[in-house]
């Protein structure tokens, strides 16, 4: 068994850090495209043509039905064999994460729109607002106040999935303790360790934010 | 085919049939509303009053009939079809584009409200006009001030809905439908949702408009004292037909039919 050793810990931090860094990174970007991509699912949904509502609702329903273990490991496979093998890890991971993540925040904005009473339509329809006018100026900012706590806790649950890209070697925090590991034999109990206490210390206090955030929109006029 | 011309009535239901699945709400429904007229809707739940309202702002569609210009099932309004449009000298059912056109002759209050909650009084009042209208910032802000005036809050227009009474909410929604200058102003159960000492200052605000404008109104209401004094007409609905109409003073003193009878009754017990 091995023992904890502080020297080592001190020796594996950086490493860590750095894999920590890369995990903020993928966060950063998959987050955007899960915040983007599911607010546009969700108003397509809503308003897009019936062919559109079909295409997307299957498409999605497939991502949430199946592991993000499995989805990354297959585009990972399928760009590098069939698309292009330049694509790093770091680019298709994020995207898939994204997109995985997408299939949830847009669940979160349906039930933000759907909660939003009739009535604010039927008043829009009644003044002839144009239809970017209606998302723009009366849903989103409705929906928004009742989606922003949700679609922010998923991005922290997302940001815990990111050494799920590990799989395909993107260099996280898990990947650098193993890296370690697989160099000296020894430190991959220090390395999960720092990283477990790292994934808290960014995700506590985000999580307080979006709490806060939640609290101070439900206080607002509307 | 019937085709009204400008002198015709302002609002025409031609044989208007509306179904929501299996249940036909108005069969074959005909009508004539003629310009200015104040005509009040009466009758029981499900009658298919607030149908004829929502069919009108277009938040509901007419179950189309074969072949229109022979077996109507068309609604106009001010000579043109509304709920159909001419395509190479037939009707047609009318598309988007059309119905968001048609409907900027008519404004609607609704028994909600429906007032924007994100948006200030001034905004409510002001959004339609500059981006539906393209009225300048300036235009729309001064019309509004003037119509927030003739409904007795002028000094509420950084508030925000949730900040104000029903009555006041309801004030609000009728300064945003004028706004838009309708021709045609429906106005759908607008006291059934207020307290009834906030009841008497929206009738008030109402009866103003009907005095010092010619808009066509179209109501519904269950406040038989304001529909005699602001109505020309009175329309007693049941079952998606008309059952009797006439002068209120008729309507109200000396109905003569048993169903009309009935409900005025009812409703007088309340």
């Amino acid at each position: 068994m091995q023992e904890w050793n502080n020297e080592t810990v001190v020796e594996i931090f950086p490493a860590i850090w750095d894999g920590f860094l890369v995990v903020l990174q993928v966060t950063l970007v998959a987050g955007i495209i899960a915040v983007l991509l599911g607010l546009l699912v969700a108003i397509g949904e809503r308003s897009g043509p019936p062919w559109l509502k079909r295409v997307l609702s299957g498409f999605f329903q497939f991502i949430r039905n199946t592991p993000l273990l499995v989805q990354v490991l297959f585009v990972w496979t399928a760009t590098s064999l069939y698309i292009n093998p330049e694509w790093t890890a770091f680019a298709v991971g994020s995207a898939v994460l994204g997109v995985h993540y997408a299939s949830y925040t847009s669940e979160s904005y349906r039930a933000g729109i759907e909660a939003i009473p009739k009535g604010q339509w039927e008043a829009a329809t009644a003044l002839s607002l144009p239809t970017h006018r209606v998302w723009g100026a009366i849903i989103l900012p409705q929906m928004l106040r009742r989606s922003t706590a949700a679609v922010a806790n998923w991005v922290i649950a997302m940001f815990k999935e990111v050494p799920t890209l590990f799989a395909i070697g993107v260099l996280e925090m898990i990947a650098q303790a193993q890296k370690y590991q697989g160099q000296n034999y020894t430190g991959v109990v220090e390395g999960y360790t720092i990283a477990g206490i790292l994934f808290l210390a960014a995700s506590y206090p985000v999580a307080v934010a979006a709490r806060r955030l939640e609290n101070r929109l439900a206080k607002s006029h509307f | 085919m019937p085709s009204p011309t400008s002198n015709e009535p302002i609002i025409r239901f031609d044989r208007v049939n509306k179904s929501f699945g299996d249940l036909n709400v108005l069969n074959g429904l005909s009508f004539d509303i003629a310009p200015a007229e104040r005509v009040t809707l009466i009758g029981p739940s499900g009658s298919g009053k607030t149908t004829i309202l929502r069919l009108l702002m277009t938040l509901e569609h007419i179950t189309p009939v074969k072949h229109p210009e022979e077996n109507g099932g068309v609604m106009w309004v001010e000579g043109e079809p509304f709920s159909h449009m001419d395509k190479g000298g037939k009707l047609v059912v009318a598309n988007e584009r059309h119905l968001r056109q048609a409907r900027q002759k008519i404004g609607m209050v609704f028994q909600q409200f429906n007032l924007f909650p994100n948006m200030t009084v001034m905004r409510n009042v002001t959004e339609a006009q500059v981006h539906t209208l393209k009225r300048s910032k300036d235009e729309a802000a001064a019309k509004a001030k003037e119509l927030l005036d003739l409904v007795g809050l002028s000094d509420k227009v950084d508030n925000y809905p949730s900040q104000l009474s029903g009555g006041q909410q309801q004030r609000v929604a009728i300064a945003r439908a004028l706004a838009m200058d309708p021709d045609i102003l429906l106005l759908d159960e607008v006291t059934s949702a207020l307290d009834p000492e906030l009841v008497a200052d929206v009738l008030g605000v109402l009866r103003d408009v009907a005095s010092s404008t010619n808009i066509t109104m179209l109501i519904v209401t269950h406040e038989m004292g304001f529909a005699r004094d602001v109505s020309d007409r009175i329309m007693m609905f049941d079952k998606g037909v008309i059952v009797e109409e006439g002068a209120p003073e008729a309507m109200f003193g000396d109905p003569r039919e048993e169903r009309t009878q009935d409900f005025l009754r009812a409703v007088r017990s309340e």
